[in-house]
């Protein structure tokens, strides 16, 4: 789908609208796809059944750890589901399933089932949330093989990417943070518009330090960005999208031309992204690199409540901004 | 069942022999809880299993080369050696998994119902699983949702008393595990686990329930376990469970002996029963040759199965494995 001057059609989108717009559109080319998850069909969900019937969207009942597995005994045998966990601290009721049937069943029987399944859930980490409701637990996952894990930070690549998600024969998570949902981007109108599981993008280029920000410290860094340009300070902004697997070649390419690495992020900082990052370029880029390898991350305690203490909490422009200049 | 009993006796000779690594968790003694099940489904039907999956294929029709294969570890298992003796799930008949974290195959074959009823397919999903799965969280949430969807299922318990070597008088509040059926809005039958025909018959009439859309049932098949959970494990009698009372079953309660006198008062001739025994004893003796030649998988083959859409990056040699060309992509 292209205009007269042959560049894509656009349509200019919210973060949220894309994401819904990816699922709506999947489900209008395959009829296996089905949504299902806790209030689901309140939430936007009544235009869902409207257009596809109550056998395409299933509200479930408060058993993530059974409606986890419900679902993943349904993609083998047949289905496509998009199964919408809310929160990302819910995620450990249902990590059994991910991680003992979900990511495993394919290998353990040698190839004779698949299980195309796609699991959401949103990483609400501000706002007073406090500590059951705030988690990130991204990195737990990347720690299991057998998963794909996608955090995309802008509209056309989250709807890019939900629908390469959608379309994998494999499971795959899906880390969204409602940080990001209100941002405007332009959006491909194709339907087929796809963003592939396992590349990255550089979202700015640059000359002096590299940049790798995840999901939704994105924001903070490139408010920081901004400021270290007026400064003269060039920096590269390398968005992963995919965690797992971790694009690493984009960012050995750009540590080779700057030399320098900063990873943000809002994981705690024991065995995060930037950790896992930091150890392959330890191993396959030492000598790329002129300094050390440094992270901006939430620490190793939990999410307070207290607005006071939230505040400072996540990655923020200052930190980022300092990290960057200690560096040169 | 004969096939089950012979095909674990064989197991256990080549356990013992050191050509099966690993756990071996044995069916023998709980034959006619999972024959008489398997009986009452169609081969389109779907089922899943526990750690001890032996018997599930074979009472789905599942041919004994690939199975014992898997014991082994080979190339030719029906898991291609990633499963295991814990994991001996055939697709081609049905059995889409053997879980063997207790109680994490019943919301699959739950779901496996939820897929048929969604796409509108006449198929019904048999849920095998033991005593120690009904005090899982995954039993309790799976039964309410099958029956609030009303799903083509049927979740059999195989009820042999211990899990590993708990009592079902020692972990269960209520003990009568048909009774928790009730809760859930369905019906909850118990049968003797032991016979063959009672346990057919019972499941037969879940099954027809559940074709006609009037949802899951809950059969309590009573059976009992005549060796150890797992042939690593020497588990001393009492007071888990004495000598006498395993030997009391093995010479009262064999499924198969019951059976086998039972037809023979019905009239079948005691010679066609030994050419049935004959075939089993060299489609046995079959599978052990094909096993033990079948070759081991090939290292290099370690991340096959991994994926059906396989991305870069993903399962590479690890680090320190490859050269690395540090300045390969500057």
């Amino acid at each position: 789908m292209q205009t007269a001057d042959n560049k894509p059609a656009m349509t200019r989108l919210t973060y949220l609208e894309a994401l819904v717009q990816a699922q709506i559109e999947e489900m209008e080319r395959d009829e296996r796809v089905v949504l299902m998850g806790e209030d689901i069909l309140v939430f936007g969900g009544d235009t869902v059944v409207q257009r596809f019937g109550n056998n395409r969207i299933w509200n479930m009942p408060i058993s993530e750890g059974s409606f986890t597995g419900l679902a993943i005994g349904a993609a083998i045998n047949g289905l496509r589901p998009v199964l919408d966990l809310t929160t990302a601290s819910f995620i450990y009721l249902a990590s059994d399933q991910i991680i003992n049937q979900a990511s495993k069943l394919r290998y353990m029987t040698g190839g004779q089932i698949d299980i195309p399944i796609v699991f959401r859930c949103c990483m609400h980490s501000v706002g007073a949330k406090a500590a059951q409701h705030a988690d990130r637990p991204y990195p737990f996952f990347m720690n299991v093989p057998g998963l794909k894990i996608i955090s995309p930070t802008t509209a056309a690549d989250i709807k890019g990417l939900m629908k390469s998600a959608i379309r994998d024969g494999d499971p795959v998570l899906v880390f969204e943070d409602p940080r990001l949902w209100p941002l405007k981007g332009d959006v491909p109108t194709d339907p087929d518009h796809l963003i592939p599981i396992g590349k990255a993008d550089v979202k700015r280029e640059g000359n002096d330090v590299t940049l790798v920000a995840i999901a939704g410290a994105i924001r903070p860094t490139m408010e920081a960005v901004n400021a270290l340009a007026e400064e003269s300070i060039s920096v590269e902004v390398i968005d992963p999208r995919t965690l797992k697997p971790l694009d690493h070649e984009t960012i050995k390419s750009s540590v080779a031309k700057t030399g320098r690495l900063v990873v943000v992020e809002n994981g705690h900082r024991v065995c995060n992204v930037g950790a896992e990052i930091a150890a392959v370029m330890a191993e396959e880029a030492f000598d790329l690199l002129k300094r050390p390898i440094l992270r901006v991350c939430a620490p190793d305690i939990h999410v307070p409540f207290s607005p006071a203490l939230e505040k400072d909490f996540f990655a923020t422009k200052e930190r980022i901004i300092t990290a960057v200049l200690r560096l040169l | 069942m004969l096939r089950i009993r012979r095909f674990e006796e064989e197991g256990i000779r080549q356990f013992n022999g050191g050509k099966i690594p690993g756990p071996f968790h044995s069916s023998v003694g709980q034959e006619a809880a999972i024959v008489g099940a398997c009986l009452a489904l169609r081969y389109d039907d779907t089922v899943t299993g526990t750690h001890r999956s032996h018997g599930h294929p074979i009472g789905k029709g599942a041919h004994l080369n690939a199975l014992m294969a898997e014991l082994m570890g080979k190339e030719d298992g029906i898991c291609k050696g990633r499963g295991g003796s814990m994991h001996l799930a055939d697709r081609s008949v049905g059995i889409i998994s053997e879980s063997a974290i207790v109680g994490g195959g019943i919301p699959i074959a739950t779901g496996c119902a939820f897929g048929a009823k969604v796409r509108r397919i006449d198929q019904v999903t048999l849920c095998f699983f033991g005593d120690g799965a009904v005090n899982q969280g995954t039993f309790h949430e799976s039964l309410n949702m099958a029956s609030l969807w009303k799903l083509p299922v049927i979740y059999v318990c195989e009820n042999n008393g211990f899990a590993i070597t708990t009592s079902v008088a020692q972990s269960h509040g209520q003990p009568d595990i048909a009774l928790r059926a009730a809760g859930y809005g369905m019906p909850g039958v118990t049968v003797d686990g032991q016979d063959v025909s009672a346990v057919y018959t019972t499941t037969a009439e879940a099954v027809t329930r559940a074709r006609a859309g009037d949802g899951p049932t809950l059969v309590v098949a009573n059976t009992y376990r005549f060796d150890e959970h797992d042939f690593r494990l020497v588990i001393p009698g009492e007071p888990y469970r004495s000598i006498e009372d395993v030997e009391a079953h093995k010479r009262d309660r064999d499924p198969i002996l019951l059976y086998r006198t039972r037809l023979i008062e019905e009239g079948v001739n005691d010679q066609s029963l030994r050419a049935i025994e004959y075939e089993v004893a060299k489609a046995v003796k079959q599978a052990a040759e094909f096993a033990l030649s079948s070759p081991m998988p090939r290292p290099e083959t370690l991340p096959d199965y991994m994926f059906n859409s396989p991305l870069p990056g993903h399962c590479g040699p690890a680090a320190g494995q490859h050269r690395i060309d540090r300045h390969a992509n500057c």
